[in-house]
């Protein structure tokens, strides 16, 4: 096999495994902004694989959530991607843990896993 | 060691509020030391510009307290401050203006000798930049009849880190002491994880415990948390203030951290008299209403 045959066949495989994966994949969108998030509640199932898609409108802002062991600076202008599969169903707090203001300390939500 | 674990909770009921014994410096190991006893008190939080139904009197709060510790029988030999002088605001001369008038009302204060740290709504928007300003650098050190105090700067990286070359800094003043040395660590933040889902840690504070672990009396005074608070890691002790401001409520007591409604006896607010014998013995000090 050339080189070139793997390339050509290659690149084509790593995009149709990347459109199958985002397909497969439920997303949930958190937007950030001073001093809430939104949506603040966020239900997601146990077990199953999902992507939390992060964006701030205004600063940096964190989001974490020690329970899950998970934590993301949310930077404006982009898309920040989490990948998650909830192990342990319950409800569990999140919250802004980059200083943003007078209002930061009731930056919060929680998210439910569903069993 | 564990006999001395035990001896570090006795709680012993004073006259002015509660006086905690700690028994960090074992008796004998810190009277061979030079200097000897001396105490200091500390201020927290007191969030200068702060207006809002959690304290109707929080133009006069700070005031009350400067007169209160200016009448101390026994005057402290210094007077430390851990963080959140100011209430944060996302105007720059605004800032400036409350460290301004933070730092006139301070200055009443007749003990001279005063050391001052940042709190995240101090420093964490600008990275520190205004209170430098008028306070000088977050972190530093000093020595006291013997002991010696490291301030900890955990806020001036918004996302409550000391960070990388700020824990090199400590592992090398470290270096310079010895294992039976008397230690005060002063910071904003607890070091360690009191209640993370309420962000009331240190990114990285298990770094600098780990670094501290080896030395055998270590202190660590810190503020943020609002109320009055003892914990453990080990060996190492640390002591959380009240605030100048208003009480939060007790960690984990409720979902959200949120104040505790106003008592205009204000209970639940004060400074704290420390004294560094061979052990450390600590008095709060309600704010009185004059
Ligand atoms: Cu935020």
């Amino acid at each position: 096999m050339t080189r070139r045959f793997m390339m050509m066949l290659g690149v084509p495989l790593a995009l149709a495994a990347a459109r199958l994966a985002a397909e497969t994949t439920p997303e949930v969108r958190i937007g950030a902004k001073k001093f809430a998030f939104h949506p603040n509640k966020v239900t997601v199932k146990l077990g199953r694989p999902v992507v939390l898609v992060l964006t701030s409108e205004d600063r940096i802002h964190g989001l974490k959530l020690p329970e899950l062991g998970l934590r993301a600076e949310i930077v404006p202008g982009q898309e920040t991607r989490v990948s998650l599969t909830p192990q342990k169903a319950g409800s569990f707090a999140f919250f802004c843990d980059v200083f943003c203001g007078d209002g930061h300390e009731d930056m919060d939500g929680t998210l439910v896993v569903e069993a | 060691m564990l006999q001395r674990h035990r001896r570090d909770f006795l709680k012993l009921a004073g006259l002015a509020g509660v006086t905690f014994t700690a028994g960090l410096f074992p008796p004998g190991e810190a009277s061979a030391q030079a200097g000897g006893d001396f105490h200091f008190v500390q201020f927290s939080d007191t969030h200068w510009g702060f207006k809002g139904a959690a304290n109707p009197d929080s133009e006069n709060t700070l005031a009350k307290a400067v007169a209160t510790v200016n009448g101390l029988a026994n005057p402290p030999d210094f007077i430390v401050f851990t963080g959140d002088l100011t209430h944060t605001t996302d105007d720059p001369k605004e800032r400036r203006a409350r460290m301004q008038r933070f730092r006139e009302i301070v200055a009443g204060l007749r003990v001279k000798d005063v050391r001052f740290m940042p709190g995240e709504h101090d420093a964490s928007l600008d990275a520190g930049e205004a209170y430098k300003e008028f306070f000088g650098a977050t972190n530093y050190t000093f020595d006291h009849k013997g002991v010696h105090f490291i301030v900890l700067d955990n806020v001036s990286d918004p996302a409550a880190k000391l960070g990388t070359a700020q824990l090199a800094w400590l592992e090398a003043d470290l270096k310079q002491r010895k294992p039976d040395d008397r230690i005060v660590v002063l910071t904003h933040r607890p070091l360690f994880a009191l209640q993370p889902d309420w962000d009331w840690t240190t990114a990285d504070g298990d770094k600098a415990i780990e670094l501290l672990m080896p030395y055998g009396n270590v202190v660590v005074f810190y503020g943020h948390i609002h109320q009055e608070h003892h914990h453990m890691t080990g060996h190492i002790a640390h002591h959380a203030a009240k605030s100048l401001i208003f009480p939060l409520v007790v960690p984990g007591s409720q979902p959200r951290r949120a104040p505790k409604p106003y008592d205009p006896a204000q209970p639940d607010l004060g400074t704290r008299d420390v004294t560094m014998g061979s052990k450390v013995s600590l008095v709060e000090l309600p704010v009185t209403r004059s």
